[in-house]
């Protein structure tokens, strides 16, 4: 795509093209690059008791060689110093690991069968997937605190229907299962929107010709629709994968006490110890990894195309 | 046209032997999708080494009918009978037909020797004689240097030859083509209609053909099945459907014809001829020699093609019959022939095609000419229906 319009722009000096290709890096530009290097520069320094609590950012022109001076690597050294951070970012990474599988296995289905719907039926049933945003995401997660805690909603459904006396209850409120169960049901559409969009595209017509051939519907499915929908498996692996990794809200509401997830241990560094350059650090070490995969699912792409 | 790659045709006419057995046969076959009938009692047998096409406009269910042979649609009613053996209920993968299908559907995210040997793996046959298969069928269809590319690195003629080669790669006992050169270029299509001939006739399989080319039809087929809303009009060889259709909408579909509604004046052999026929058709009486069930009053159609009709500037000596004056409307010149739409005094426009045997002609017939039209008695046809 890009190099598309670099190519057209090249032959054509069309300003308003111009425009068009400046716009989104200029977007990028202002509030992905800016605020990164000002979260990289503050990584760098030290904690300062003020307001905000850190050094100054840009304390204008001459005071920057001797301010450049007194930037460091210290926090990065610290986060490998204390057990705590490596543990948080591989809990965050087991985390996101398993729930994204478990997104797929759910989400999977579903997609297939909603590509698999009527016509007239189908955006109906994206509707449908859709509809939770209607709602607030905050809200939606404080919904399952209701539903799971010890006293909540399922106990007293399995109770009432049999499965559960009346003094036991289901206890897996501020437990790692609670949270998964926060992680999947949230991140569900994320999953099945890509996926339906690969199945859907699908030629009718292979599995056709794989039973023609004498392939069964359920190989046929495991040599032709599976490898076909790849792009939408690594798509949704990756926009689901990526912000599990630094979720904060949902451990935060479901978790209990033991569920180390990193971005619980930002916001702690952020406001409950107030120290903003570790905690920068935190959030820039985070970014590197969570790029990592994001390149290697570009280079899937292409190979796709 | 008619150029001859492989070795010369056997005589093949297995339908004119009444001892025969059918190798398909279609059984009062039926199929509705909801209110609408795509198939309509049809009863159909098609025949060992027989290269047989359903040839009819979209929609009139020949593809319907090839799908169900498939297993891909069930019939509502009827069975169909592959070597004796009723087939309903039988899944796609158990059946032994292959299908090319008009999309191809190629597999994309494997190489053309993956595709071509997706269905030999499906039959767990050892790796060393998939392998030889594929290298056979690759030769088949000349495509040895592109075994390794994927589907979109191929051009709409290779993709074809794929699409081919991985239907003929189970040698199946019916191979069923569905449109199978409807994207190739005219060109193209032509040669490749000359290697499915050979290709039948060397395998030695029974192809079944959807097309609603009706040129590729005559060309590809020993026996043709011209439907029309879900029912069999016609089946027979090329050259009878051409000949000798048996309906307006058979003559009117196979080639250019003109017809002429009439009304028989006279049965008798008044012409000497026994069997001729006599029709009044509005002011233009025509004479057939044609032995034919219409009795003296009967509503009929005369039909005949354009090429068998002369076309000449002078007066013949007999117009009583079988002759048209009229002026030449317009012409078409179409390289080999050229078509004279001629227009009659009352407005009817009769066709005559001329073979354009030499290069230049002195005094050509051309546009708003005097001419007559003559044609002799067996020339042209009564159709009743």
């Amino acid at each position: 795509m890009a190099s598309v319009s670099e190519t057209q722009a090249a032959n054509t000096p069309n300003p308003a093209r111009w425009f068009v290709v400046v716009v989104p890096y200029l977007w990028l530009l202002l509030f992905f690059t800016a605020p990164f290097l000002i979260i990289f520069k503050i990584s760098l320094s030290d904690t300062a008791i003020a307001m905000p609590p850190y050094t100054p950012v840009f304390p204008g022109f001459g005071a920057i060689s001797g301010y450049i001076s007194k930037l460091d690597f210290e926090n990065y050294l610290f986060l490998t110093e204390d057990p705590l951070y490596i543990k948080s970012y591989l809990s965050s990474l087991r985390i996101a690991v398993i729930s994204t599988f478990l997104l797929l296995l759910i989400g999977y289905p579903m997609a297939l069968a909603m590509a698999r719907a009527p016509i007239t039926l189908r955006p109906t049933l994206v509707m449908l997937v859709i509809l939770p945003f209607w709602t607030s995401f905050l809200i939606r997660v404080y919904a399952w605190i209701g539903i799971l805690k010890p006293d909540g909603l399922l106990t007293l459904l399995l109770q009432t229907i049999g499965l559960m006396g009346p003094n036991e209850q289901v206890l897996i409120f501020r437990t790692d299962i609670a949270v998964f169960i926060g992680i999947v049901y949230s991140y569900l559409p994320f999953m099945v929107l890509p996926l339906y969009s690969a199945l859907e595209k699908m030629d009718n017509t292979l599995l056709e010709a794989a039973s023609d051939l004498g392939c069964p519907p359920w190989k046929a499915f495991w040599k032709i629709t599976f490898p076909l929908s790849l792009p939408g498996v690594i798509a949704g692996s990756m926009i689901c994968f990526i912000p599990i990794t630094g979720e904060f809200v949902i451990p935060d509401l479901l978790g209990g006490a033991d569920t180390l997830m990193i971005g619980k241990t930002l916001w702690t560094e952020f406001f409950g110890n107030r120290d903003w350059p570790l905690a920068s650090a935190v959030a820039v070490v985070l970014l590197i990894m969570l790029v990592v995969p994001i390149m290697i699912f570009q280079n899937q792409q292409k190979k796709v195309v | 046209m008619a150029k001859s790659l492989g070795p010369v045709k056997r005589k093949f006419s297995p339908w004119t032997d009444p001892s025969a057995v059918p190798f398909i046969r279609f059984e009062n076959i039926t199929k509705r999708f909801g209110d609408f009938t795509a198939v309509d009692n049809l009863t159909l047998d098609i025949y060992e080494r027989e290269f047989f096409s359903l040839l009819g406009p979209s929609g009139c269910g020949k593809t319907t009918l090839m799908r169900m042979l498939a297993g891909f649609e069930e019939p509502t009613e009827g069975r169909i009978l592959l070597q004796g053996k009723d087939i309903s209920g039988v899944p796609p993968y158990r059946r032994p037909t292959n299908m090319m299908f008009q999309s191809y559907a190629l597999f994309p995210h494997m190489t053309v020797e993956k595709n071509i040997a997706f269905g030999l793996e499906q039959d767990n046959l050892p790796k060393g004689e998939i392998a030889a298969r594929v290298e056979e069928m690759l030769k088949l269809v000349k495509l040895e240097p592109f075994a390794r590319r994927k589907p979109n690195q191929l051009s709409g003629g290779q993709r074809q030859r794929v699409a081919l080669a991985r239907s003929l790669a189970k040698r199946p006992k019916v191979l069923l083509l569905d449109e199978p050169l409807g994207a190739l270029d005219k060109k193209l299509r032509e040669e490749t209609q000359f290697e499915l001939m050979d290709i039948q006739t060397n395998l030695g399989l029974t192809f079944l053909i959807v097309t609603h080319d009706q040129e590729e039809a005559m060309t590809v087929s020993d026996r043709i099945a011209v439907m029309d809303k879900g029912v069999i009009m016609q089946v027979a060889t090329p050259a009878e459907i051409y000949e000798a259709p048996n309906s307006r909408y058979v003559a009117d579909f196979i080639g250019d014809i003109n017809i002429l509604e009439g009304t028989v004046s006279t049965t008798e052999s008044a012409l000497g001829a026994p069997g001729a026929v006599r029709i009044d058709c509005d002011g233009v009486s025509v004479a057939v020699e044609q032995e034919c069930q219409a009795v003296k009053g009967d509503r009929v159609a005369f039909a005949i093609r354009p090429e068998k009709v002369r076309i000449s500037p002078d007066q013949p000596t007999d117009t009583s019959f079988n002759a048209v004056y009229g002026e030449v409307w317009d012409i078409g010149y179409l390289g080999d022939f050229s078509v004279f739409l001629v227009k009659m005094a009352d407005g009817r426009i009769v066709r005559a095609a001329q073979a354009n045997v030499s290069r230049l002609v002195d005094r050509p017939i051309t546009f708003g000419d005097m001419v007559w039209l003559t044609w002799p008695l067996d020339a042209g046809l009564v159709l009743t229906r």
